[in-house]
């Protein structure tokens, strides 16, 4: 799982049948300085996230499809929680 | 998932007989500011995706469960053609950082 941060949403009318019904958004991956992370991925949204919000992205099938409920469905990215904070040991950056 | 644009076709004749009747297009990854990111890869699609359209793509296992219940051996699928993107981020994080694609 990745720290990443909404930066935009997609719109797409014709896509995969699995894809109904859930936001499809930007997210920025992020390091732990909040400095980007490589490109920008687009992810189905399983908690309601919007822009702006720091939030979990799972980036692998499994966890991706599961936490929208559609198994077995062409997903691998989803964002899957919201991140209030984040403490860290001292020294760590 | 990633970004991308359709910029081209593959055909091929001797493949897979699970990859009959599949279309094969050529797609450049983008940015969310829809600038080339990355090298150029080849990608199933089950969407009808046409030259120069801007779609995004599925990577990994879950690239073959877009045409269930055949599974074919494909890693990276055209999975939805992007009408528009709403973009809000500050100026300072577009930096361009290379992408591992």
């Amino acid at each position: 799982m990745l720290i990443a941060r909404v930066i935009g949403e997609l719109v797409a009318t014709q896509k995969h049948p699995s894809h109904e019904g859930r936001k499809l958004l930007l997210v920025q991956p992020l390091n732990l300085d909040g400095s980007n992370r490589g490109d920008a991925v687009v992810a189905l949204d399983a908690v309601d996230a919007g822009i702006g919000d720091r939030v979990l992205l799972a980036t692998e099938g499994f966890s991706a499809t599961t936490s929208v409920d559609r198994t077995r469905a062409p997903i691998d990215m989803s964002v899957i929680g919201y991140i209030d904070q984040i403490e860290l040991l001292p020294g760590v950056s | 998932m990633y970004l991308g644009r359709v910029v081209g076709c593959v055909w091929s004749t001797a493949k897979d007989s699970r990859l009959e009747g599949m279309r094969m297009l050529v797609v450049q990854p983008l940015t969310p500011e829809l600038e080339n990111t990355g090298k150029r890869i080849v990608c199933a699609d089950c969407t009808g995706a046409g030259a120069g359209e801007i779609v995004y793509w599925v990577r990994g296992k879950e690239a073959s469960f877009a045409f269930l219940p055949a599974e074919p051996p494909v890693d990276t699928t055209i999975v939805g053609i992007v009408d528009s993107v709403h973009l809000k981020r500050p100026a300072k994080n577009r930096g361009r950082k290379a992408n591992s694609c």
